[in-house]
């Protein structure tokens, strides 16, 4: 247990790189994935077009991505940023879909009552169309902020700065406690930015009953049926 | 650019195939340590998700774990039991097939789950007996769900595999951590092109695969657009 309490500032600065790393790739890909979702239902071919570019984009591994990556854009082998652009590149090839989901789940009587009460498309969307698709985004929301808490630390086999830093650092180093500090920290972390999202997400939308557990089921599942 | 150009030129020299360190011999050593794991996954998953998607029994704790193992950060989990078991193909055995787990598991319940309750009535009613019901409705139905789970699961295997040689156990992960070790950076960027080459080729023999195995009966009933359509025409729409 020395290790723990000696080494609590290294462990510290380790969750606020981890923090500063995954949250604004979350919130970029919740972001981004919303106009990505628009237009996925905007065009007849639309819809597939974009969720293919999506699945292909999943299709990359992460750590060959961290080191592409820098090449296309011109950062440095070992700036944090290429892992925040591509944990959101996956953050978007997984949320996308949801949004596409769930503003086509938005049933169309809705949709032409809201535009027959005067709402203009724009107000329409923002303020009718999102709001019904939200329980679907929010389910989304939270596959993608696990996921993309747990593969930031693979960052850290090229150095940079996370979570994972203990990993790597504990295997150096031959300290099994360090390693194990990382990964309870890491699923603490999960666990806790998935309950503020689910907070979050009753707060924003107190009509919903608490929304179910994300049905963890594939992605590409509902195409295997359906399409 | 010219950097691209050196990683392609890296992996289309001759000098660096034969011998252990070979691409060839290093993407064998990836394929192999893929498939052992994704099939022990399967072993393990499929038929434990079977069970949870017949009986209906324990699905809340599949999906939990489910849930839990995929906060597990896989780095770690592979590290620490390398620590364990010393370094070599153990550990990242182990850690792969954790990692397959969850994907599968939920696609071989999720399967049994989406079948009309209606079809296994009938199955019944017609005198099925519960191993008939299960073998000749729910399995092949529920196949393509399956198929969906193994694509993902095989996805993250033969992408995480990179991380096998980081406690020594070979694969393509190789050129990756040699190469930043001596800051040869085209021999990093070849075996990256190389895992992302498997990734997508694992992606395209999958989706194949989940369309072959769609039972004749339903690929013709099928429905063709998940949108809700309205009941009146669109000419009101703004």
């Amino acid at each position: 247990m020395n290790w723990l309490f000696n080494n609590l500032d290294v462990i510290g600065s380790a969750i606020v790189a981890h923090l500063a790393t995954a949250l604004p790739a979350i919130v970029l890909s919740f972001v981004l994935s919303i106009p990505i979702g628009w237009l996925a239902n905007r065009f007849r071919w639309s819809r597939g077009f974009l969720l293919t570019v999506c699945a292909l984009l999943y299709a990359i591994p992460s750590l060959p991505l961290f080191i592409v990556l820098p090449l296309v854009i011109g950062t440095g082998l070992r700036d944090s940023i290429n892992v925040v652009i591509s944990m959101t590149i996956y953050g978007i090839a997984l949320m996308a879909r949801s949004t596409a989901d769930g503003l086509a789940s938005v049933d169309a009587d809705v949709r032409q009552s809201a535009t027959a009460m005067g709402f203009s498309p724009w107000s329409r969307f923002w303020r009718v169309e999102l709001p019904l698709a939200g329980p679907v985004l929010l389910a989304g929301l939270r596959v993608v902020s696990v996921s993309t808490i747990s593969l930031t630390t693979v960052g850290a086999v090229l150095g940079i700065e996370s979570l994972g830093s203990l990993f790597t650092d504990g295997f150096q180093r031959n300290i099994p406690l360090e390693i194990l500090t990382g990964i309870v920290l890491t699923i603490a972390m999960a666990l806790v930015i998935d309950l503020l999202i689910v907070l979050l997400g009753r707060a924003l939308m107190p009509w919903t009953r608490p929304v179910p557990a994300p049905s963890r089921a594939v992605p590409a599942a509902k195409d295997a049926v359906v399409a | 650019m010219n950097i691209f150009i050196a990683g392609i030129r890296w992996v289309l020299d001759p000098a660096h195939y034969g011998g252990i360190n070979g691409i060839d011999t290093r993407t064998v050593q990836h394929l192999v340590i893929t498939l052992v794991s994704l099939a022990t996954a399967a072993a393990i998953a499929i038929p434990l998700g079977y069970l949870v998607g017949h009986t209906g029994r324990g699905r809340a704790l599949a999906v939990a774990v489910s849930g839990g193992v995929r906060a597990l950060p896989t780095l770690g989990f592979l590290i620490l039991i390398a620590l364990g078991v010393g370094v070599g193909f153990e550990a990242p055995y182990v850690a792969l097939v954790v990692l397959g787990i969850p994907s599968i598991l939920a696609g071989a319940y999720s399967g049994f789950e989406a079948i009309d309750r209606r079809t296994i009535d009938a199955a019944r009613a017609v005198g099925m007996t519960e191993w008939q019901i299960v073998g000749k409705v729910e399995i092949p139905l529920g196949l393509p769900l399956l198929m969906g789970g193994l694509r993902l699961a095989a996805l993250q295997i033969v992408a995480t595999a990179t991380l096998a040689d980081y406690v020594g156990a070979g694969g393509l992960g190789h050129f990756i951590f040699l190469g930043l070790q001596t800051s040869d950076y085209p021999q990093m960027l070849a075996g990256s092109l190389v895992v992302i080459v498997l990734a997508i080729i694992s992606e395209i023999l999958f989706s194949i695969l989940q369309k072959l195995v769609v039972p004749a009966g339903v690929a013709g009933g099928r429905l063709n657009d998940v949108r809700v359509k309205s009941s009146r025409s669109r000419a009101a729409l703004g």
